[in-house]
Parts: structure tokens; sequence; C-alpha cells
């Protein structure tokens, strides 16, 4: 038999003014956010409402607002976001220790973001993204021995170590960009490739809040419209760019709007499902050629901008652990599938141990893996040098000459 | 003659009408072809040979190209393969790249290279860098190519010469042609090529003939890149020059011969990777060395020409300090006179060679 459940759930007073500020940039009042939760006889499934999921700009109709997912799903995204959290953990314990260097921008908050989004791409489908980009990475299908030790500098990481936190790469997966708005041009051109080849796959391209002002995604809206390319442009807003609040920095912080010619979703980060169902909606939209679309995913930075901002000038603590408290996009969807009975904590504690010894191992090789040989540092200037390439060093009696 | 015509119209300078004349009589025995020609040749070429190469830029399409260097490859090929693009270099420029990345071969035209200012972000960090930060997982088999340099009369902001900047980042290869058939053979090669390539062509010797051979005609012509060619072997001194410049070096060893001064005339092609061997042994042979550039002097290919003729064992072959001629220290005037005078002449390689030697 099903029972129906009504939860009204009432969040903290911090945490309601985060969803205030969030909800009145999409001008509507502050909603009783409402799951009715149904217990299932019999194929566990998770299925509820989340009629505040979306927003929409240009669009009559969007995705479905009835979400659900079944056990094999949910317990494989719970996985997946446990697995980027923890990853990310690592990386702020090893970057504290001096064992990664430079940048480090942690994702912690924004799991939702990316194991939603994924699960609604296809194999096929292509990615890239800014320097926030270790769980992305993950995603993508880079082991997290690739992620942690590329961010350590060894020569398992998935760039031998060459690339860094930035500069990670997989099949279909761009990157890692250090260069803020980068990223959006050069998505729409692997959309272009798509488009030019007859695929019917996409490309993501996703942003910050902060690089949605770069004159560069406007070129790009510009050129994807016109050639109606197949690229969805992501803006993940998790409210600040570096230590400047997005109301400080952007006269229209409505980021799905921002493209009078281009329709607009804007989605609720957290709300892993919702993710998913939005993503589905605009692949089938681009896919359909349609041309692109414009999703703004409303998500959360737990950590600072990088490993160098402590992240509390700008904002309080009390509005951090708000969050974390009222939306967390794991415990959150952890508690969903317990209160339908679709798993027992038990199974997640389980699953929290595998993940554990995954990052372990990951964490073991990061720290103990050699670094590529120092004469390394003159492969791979090109894939095709010419017969006989030097390579000048840093002084004149230093010359390497290279056939790769 | 409608190829007079034709040569007189595309120059606005007397020394090149005067030398195009010198070419057209050699024109009535063999074969000719303009650089526009050999450009556009090389891209209809290419285009066809491989279903990922296209062309992107302001105007190339439907315009025929803002200086008719893609002249009928629209109608020939279509929108799929010649794209226009809105003027927004930054954007396309990315696009490009990222096409290259998703592995199509991308031509990429900007109007003249003062424009990839916009863009160089994109020539730089994405496009050159990319392959080494991913340890070879990621090629970018792209070509941005247009005219760099000075044009004529169109003033400071549209006449920087761009071969310094581009040939310092490693990772790109930078390409400065002057002949018909270098522009062929080295922008097929550079189409190939799966590397980022940047290709310097230059305004003022776009409606240029040169002589052409057969071999140079055929489809599969490609060119070294990376490799110098000696454009006239002398014995006395080294000129080693790039794209227009070699223009007035040979115009200069003409004169020098009824001096008695016989000049070796090295086109260098190539500006990255820059082929050293090539100055080297000619310098090793004439123990004089001038180089010579249209650009601004400072940190110019000559002073990197030079630092590396000094830093190895061909710095022992010099009978003379080695000196550079170049554009002037300035931005480029539009009155005639001063911009004729800001951009290295004739008679700017004759004192200078005359000075190294002595005489």
């Amino acid at each position: 038999m099903n029972i129906n459940t009504k939860i009204v759930l009432r969040l903290q007073p911090y945490g309601r003014h985060l969803l205030q500020k969030q909800l009145k940039q999409a001008n509507s009042p502050v909603p009783l956010l409402v799951t009715s939760i149904r217990e299932a006889s019999s194929g566990a499934a998770l299925e509820y409402d989340a009629p505040n999921a979306y927003k929409f700009h240009m669009l009559e109709k969007g995705p479905n607002t009835h979400v659900s997912c079944n056990r094999e799903e949910g317990l494989d995204y719970y996985k997946k976001m446990q697995i980027v959290r923890r990853m990310e953990a690592s990386a702020n314990n090893m970057y504290k220790s001096k064992l990664i260097r430079g940048f480090c921008h942690l994702y912690s908050g924004q799991e939702a973001v990316c194991v939603g989004m994924k699960a609604a791409m296809d194999k096929n489908d292509s990615l890239i993204t800014a320097y926030r980009a270790h769980g992305w990475t993950f995603m993508m299908g880079v082991p997290v021995t690739g992620v942690l030790a590329e961010l350590t500098g060894r020569k398992s990481g998935c760039a031998e170590g060459r690339g860094g936190s930035m500069h990670m790469y997989a099949p279909n997966f761009y990157g890692g960009n250090g260069i803020v708005g980068a990223q959006v041009p050069l998505g729409a051109g692997v959309a272009f490739a798509h488009k030019y080849r007859g695929e019917s796959n996409v490309c993501i391209a996703l942003y910050g809040d902060g690089a949605a002002n770069q004159g560069q995604v406007f070129e790009a809206y510009n050129m994807a419209k016109l050639w109606s390319l197949p690229c969805i442009f992501v803006c993940e807003n998790n409210g600040y760019g570096m230590g400047t609040s997005s109301a400080r920095a952007s006269a229209n912080p409505n980021f799905y709007k921002r493209c009078e010619y281009i329709p607009g979703i804007w989605v609720d980060g957290m709300d892993i499902l919702a993710v998913r169902e939005a993503t589905r909606f605009a692949r089938e939209w681009c896919t359909s050629g349609k041309g692109p679309m414009i999703m703004e995913m409303a998500t959360y930075r737990y950590f600072g901008h990088s490993m160098s901002d402590p992240g509390t000038s700008y904002r309080t603590r009390e509005e951090i652990q708000d969050v974390r408290k009222s939306r967390d996009p794991i415990t959150s969807f952890r508690e969903k599938l317990v209160q339908a009975k679709i798993a027992t904590e038990d199974e997640f504690k389980a699953i929290d141990n595998d993940v554990k010894k995954i990052i372990e191992d990951a964490e073991n090789h990061a720290q103990n893996d050699p670094e590529l040989h120092v004469d390394e540092l003159y492969s791979h200037v090109y894939s095709q040098p010419p017969p006989k390439f030097k390579i000048r060093g840093c002084d004149n009696f230093t010359f390497k000459e290279v056939s790769k | 003659m409608k190829s007079v015509k034709d040569l007189v119209k595309a120059h606005g300078s007397i020394i090149l009408l005067r030398r195009s004349l010198s070419l057209t009589t050699r024109a009535l025995a063999e074969k000719t072809i303009t650089i526009r020609e050999a450009i556009t040749q090389a891209m209809d070429e290419e285009i066809t040979r491989d279903d990922r190469v296209f062309l992107m830029g302001e105007e190339v399409a439907q315009y025929d190209g803002a200086y008719k260097m893609s002249k009928g490859l629209w109608k020939k090929h279509g929108d799929k393969r010649i794209v226009d693009t809105p003027i927004t270099e930054m954007g396309f420029a990315g696009i490009a790249t990222g096409a290259a990345m998703a592995g199509l071969r991308p031509i990429c035209e900007f109007m003249t290279f003062n424009f990839s200012m916009q863009a160089i972000d994109h020539v730089i960090n994405s496009a050159a860098k990319t392959y080494y930060m991913s340890s070879g997982k990621v090629k970018v088999p792209i070509v941005f190519r247009g005219p760099n340099g000075a044009a004529a009369g169109v003033a400071a902001q549209h006449s920087q010469d761009y071969s310094t900047w581009y040939s310092q980042c490693p990772g790109l290869k930078v390409i400065a042609p002057y002949s018909a058939e270098d522009c062929r053979g080295l922008l097929k090669a550079a189409i190939r090529d799966d590397d980022p390539v940047v290709f310097l062509e230059n305004e003022l010797i776009y409606g240029q003939q040169f002589a052409i051979s057969d071999e140079a005609l055929s489809p599969d012509f490609v060119l070294p890149i990376g490799k110098g060619k000696i454009e006239r072997e002398g014995k006395h001194i080294t000129l080693a020059s790039y794209s227009i410049g070699i223009k007035i070096c040979l115009e200069a060893a003409k004169e020098l011969e009824q001096n008695g001064i016989d000049c070796e005339v090295i086109n260098l092609r190539t500006l990255r990777p820059l082929d050293e061997d090539i100055i080297k042994t000619s310098v090793k042979k004439t123990h004089h060395l001038v180089t010579v550039e249209f650009g601004w002097p400072q940190c110019s290919i000559g002073a990197e020409i030079i630092a590396r003729i000094c830093e190895s064992d061909a710095f022992d072959y010099l009978d003379a300090p080695p000196i550079r001629v170049t554009g002037a220290d300035v931005p480029l005037a539009y009155a005639k006179t001063l911009e004729q005078n800001s951009m290295p002449q004739v008679s700017n390689v004759l004192k200078s060679v005359k000075k190294v030697l002595n005489k």
C-alpha cells in the first residue's frame, strides 16, 4: 500500500534568508519546501514533486517537476557525490600539508550539479569547465587517483603532473581551464564540431557567476544562437565570484535570463534529481535542432574561492553552516532515500566506508608515486616536432633534442 | 597587358611596381601566380582534400574575403566549410580553437593580425599551451592566418607586426612566408600540421606575381616547417630576413652587385622553430651578418638571431659585429613621408651592409 506523506520543513533563520536572497533574484516569494514522499510497494523508487526547482526564461514549459530515481540510481548518485566530497576534503588536507601547490579550487557543496548533470548526459556528449574542475574531472571518467595524483604533480596524475589542478583532461572532457571565461567559446566550438560531424551530441560549457559577465560569453551566445549550436551554457552560481557576491558584480544577477534570445532555466542546484531532469530537458532541446540553451544552477561552495581564501571575510560562518544543515545536496538526498525506505542508514554507512577506502588508496598514490623525470619538461611541446628538433633549457649549455 | 594593369592596381609604391615589372618580362617565359592566388589555391585544395578542414572569419564567405583571399571558396564549398563570423574575434577564435580540440581542422582568419590582440588569449593560452598541459592528450590542429604588419596609409593601430610576439611562445609554430611558392607549400603544411600554427602574411605583396614551378603547383606540394631557404646565394655577407623584408634584401643585393658586393639572402620562412643552422652555415661562409625585418627593433627577430649567432661557434667566424635593419621604434604615422621613413628601405640595407663590410 502506498502512503502519501507531506512533510513541511521549516528552515533555520539564516538558511531561509539565503534561500530568500536567491529566490528574490528570481522574483518570487519564499515558499515552504514541500516534499511528498511516496513509499513504494515494489521496485523501490524515490519520487517526489519539486514545484520550485525551476524558473523559466523564454520557455513555455520546462522539465518535469515530478522527479524520481530507482534504488540503483539513488545509491549510485549518493556514492558519486560522496566520492567528490571526500576527494575534495582530501585535497584540502593535502594542500594544507603542502603536498599540493599553487591554486586549488574546491567543489564541495556543488556535487549535485556534476553528478546530476552527468546522469543525464550521453556517453559521447562533451563538457568543458573552468578551474573548479576536480568534481567534473572525476565524473568525466578520471579515477580519483588520476585527480589527486595530478594535484600532487605525480606521473600517475591524469596529465602526468604537467597540468595540475586547473588542467585535467579526459575523452570528451576539455578541462580544466585557468582563464576565466575562455572555456565558454571553446565549449561552443566543441559543440560546433558535434554539429559539423552530424552527431546528436551536446557540449556543456560551464562557468561561474563571476565569469558570467565576460564579454566572450556573450560573443559565444551570439554565434551559438546564429548557428544553432548544440551547446548548453551552464552558470554554476554559487553566489560569489571569489570575494565578490553576485549582487556586487552583476547588474542583472539572474544569470539564466542574461540572453534575450536564448531560453534559460534556473535550477535548484542542490536537488540532484531536479538537476538531472533539467539537464535531460536541455539536452533534448539542443539535440532537436532548437539551438543553444542556458541553465543557471543555484548552488553553494563551502570552502573559499581557493585554498588561499578562508571564505569568511565576505560571508558569515552562519551562512555556510546553515546551507550545510538545511540544503546540503548529499545529506538531503540521503535523507530522502532513507525516508522513502529505498536504503537503510547501514547501507549508506557501508557506502561511506567504501568511499573512504577509494580515497585512501588514491591518497597513497598521490603521496608516494614518483614525479616525471626532469627531462620530460621538454616533451609534448609539439605533437609533430620537426626533425632533429632541439629545445633550449635555462642556459646556453642546455639543449634537449626531442622527437615527441 | 592585363597583368600589368593588375599589377599597377595592386601596388601603391613605385619600388614594388618596379619589382613587379621586372618579373613581368619573365612572366612571358614561365608560369607565375600572385600570393593571393597561392593562398586561395592552398586553402581550396586542403578543404577539398580533408573533410575536417574549414575556414572561419569575418567576410570570408559571401564577401570572398576582405582581401579576396577566399575568392570563390564559398560558392564552391558552401556554408558548412566557409563560415562568416560576426565581428567578435575573441569569441570566434575561441570557437575555432574548441573545434580544433574536438578534432576538426579550422583555418581561423584574422582580418589583420592587429585584431588578433582581442583574441590573443585563445591563441596562446587555449591553443599553444594545451598539448603540453594535457601531456599530449589534447591536440589543437588550428591555423590562425591573415595579413600582418603595415599596409599603406592605415596608421598605427592597423599596422603592427606581430612576428616577435607570437614567435616567442613555445607550442606555436609561426610561419612568415615570402613568395607564392612559400605561401602554397607552407600553408598546406600548416593546415596538415597537428599543432597550432600562426601564419603571417603580408598585404602589400598579396598582388605580387611570382614564378612558380609545376612541382609547386601540384596538390600535394608541401614545404617543411622550420626550414629556411637560401633565396640568393652570395659570399660576402649574409642578409637574414623574412616576409616582405626579403623584397628589400633582394633589391639591395641587386644594387650591391654593381659595387662588387655579393649578398647571400636567407629567407627564414619559419620564425618558430627558427632554422638557425641555415644562418650559421651562411655566416661561417660570409663572416658578416645583417638582419632585416619590418617590425620594431626591441626584442626583434634580428635580436634573437644575433643572440643565437653570438652564443654559438658561428661567432668566431664573424669579422664584424652583426647589426639589424628594422622598422623605426615608433607607432606608424599616416602621412606618406613619415610612414615611408618609419619602415626599412633599400637604402637602410645598403648603408648597413657597407658599414659591416667597412666599405
